[in-house]
């Protein structure tokens, strides 16, 4: 096996050791827990009083701006890591090519805080 | 990694599998990071805080309190598991493994010796960041998974919060990738170990000196990723009844904390790496042997004082309202790390 797949490897085993301990946990804990639920008990918590209507309510758009600006920005990490881990080789070309890059998604970040999608209320 | 294998004790090592051998380091991995997040809540989280605000904290079990922290998970761990019966049982239950495992992943870029690694990978610190925002994953399923309007506000206020402070964690790092040109975290080490200031080359070059913008941005972030006070709407005790974690009792609740301090911890580290050149300190050959043993301790030490500012942060300023928390990421620190961006390639491109 490749160097680079054993690297992908060594992470998916910690991964699976760390659900496991997780689960080892929660395990030893099933042990030693009481359990006795009650209809009271498993109710859900609305300040102690009788929960009213669909827990699962309907939420404010707004995040919905959020998420889609995150995306925005997050795709722009893909690209600007490969970039700065290279700077060196593509000197003022890749400098200049990156700016424009940057400008043009500052331009959509400067659009969503003019439209009033960065006020929070 | 052979060079490691070569000494007396770990020999065995050399004959085990690759598997054996990676089980054994995750196993050794995964206790570095609960001992070291053990600590952290009992120095600073119970002891320090205690004596800003004039309390005394642990007294009780153990000298000075300090077998309180065992006391405290036995507890949790005979504590019943209540489940609320109209939540989503799969989606409810998974959100703590989602969440401890991405923090768990993290552990695995991180260099703590010349030789004393996990793994070596030109993604390094791409690959922590892409591992460390699945927790949001895990917050949002916990959120949903629980069926209760408090949990419901509490992940989604927690989702927005994280994806916005995720960005300038990110680009506040590139800053460092730009002048390491490298995303490799070993080589961040070893460049800040042998790079040298206008030509004194006695401390190396921290990248804190010439980043500093970045790492304050990095710490801003770090302080909303955790959830930590200023930050802390998505907890936030007096209205949310802690949030998404609302409907969560016993062990599964205490993971979650597991899941926040063993965070903390980590990303102290990541910071330590990145800005305050990880395991090297001034005065030794970078290359000598003698940091696979003391390197460990100095990254735990600089560990130690980055989540110090972390725990003096939040328990010095009280909380952001919702609308300053998503002013200040999008219109300050993101605008903020772009330039900061901008100026350090200029500087590099040109100098």
């Amino acid at each position: 096996m490749s160097e680079f797949l054993r690297t992908y490897l060594t992470v998916g085993i910690f991964g699976l050791l760390g659900a496991g301990f997780v689960g080892a946990l929660l395990g030893v804990s099933r042990i030693l827990r009481p359990s006795r639920p009650t209809l009271d008990k498993t109710e859900n918590y609305e300040s102690g009083v009788d929960p009213v209507g669909n827990m699962w309510s309907q939420a404010n758009i707004r995040y919905y701006v959020f998420a889609l600006l995150f995306v925005l920005f997050d795709v722009e990490a893909v690209f600007i890591f490969p970039w700065a881990a290279r700077l060196e080789t593509y000197g003022l070309f890749g400098l200049v090519e990156m700016s424009i890059f940057i400008f043009i998604l500052l331009l959509g970040l400067f659009y969503a805080w003019r439209k009033g999608m960065l006020r929070w209320i | 990694m052979t060079a490691v294998l070569e000494i007396a004790p770990f020999a065995i090592l050399a004959d085990l599998a690759y598997w054996q051998v990676t089980s054994i380091r995750a196993i050794a991995g995964l206790a570095a990071v609960l001992l070291v997040a053990g600590t952290l809540v009992y120095v600073h989280l119970f002891k320090l805080v205690s004596f800003m605000q004039s309390r005394l904290g642990p007294m009780e079990a153990g000298p000075y309190g300090s077998l309180q922290l065992l006391a405290e998970t036995g507890k949790f761990l005979q504590k019943e598991d209540i489940i609320p019966r109209r939540a989503d049982r799969f989606v409810f239950c998974t959100a703590p493994f989602v969440v401890l495992v991405s923090t768990f992943l993290l552990v695995v870029v991180l260099p703590a010796g010349p030789d004393a690694w996990f793994i070596s990978n030109d993604l390094g610190i791409y690959l922590a960041m892409a591992v460390s925002s699945v927790s949001v994953i895990g917050i949002l399923m916990a959120g949903w998974g629980s069926a209760s309007k408090y949990s419901l506000i509490g992940g989604l206020r927690a989702t927005g919060q994280l994806i916005a402070y995720e960005l300038p964690l990110l680009l506040a790092v590139v800053g460092v990738v730009i002048q390491a040109e490298t995303m490799n975290l070993q080589s961040i080490v070893l460049t800040q170990a042998e790079g040298e200031i206008f030509g004194w080359s006695g401390i190396g070059n921290p990248f804190i000196l010439t980043q500093f913008l970045g790492f304050a941005i990095f710490m801003i972030a770090l302080q909303a990723e955790l959830t930590q006070t200023p930050f802390d709407m998505p907890v936030a005790e007096s209205e949310l009844v802690t949030g998404y974690m609302t409907e969560y009792s016993g062990l599964r609740f205490l993971l979650f904390f597991i899941g926040e301090f063993a965070t903390a911890g980590v990303f102290s580290a990541i910071a330590a790496v990145l800005f305050l050149g990880g395991w090297y300190i001034p005065g030794l050959d970078a290359g000598s042997e003698l940091f696979n043993v003391i390197g460990p301790l100095v990254l735990v030490g600089k560990v130690v004082l980055l989540s110090l500012l972390i725990f003096w942060f939040r328990f010095t300023f009280p909380r952001f309202r919702e609308d300053q928390l998503q002013k200040l990421a999008w219109k300050y620190l993101i605008p903020l790390s772009l330039a900061n961006i901008f100026v350090t390639a200029v500087l590099k491109v040109l100098w």
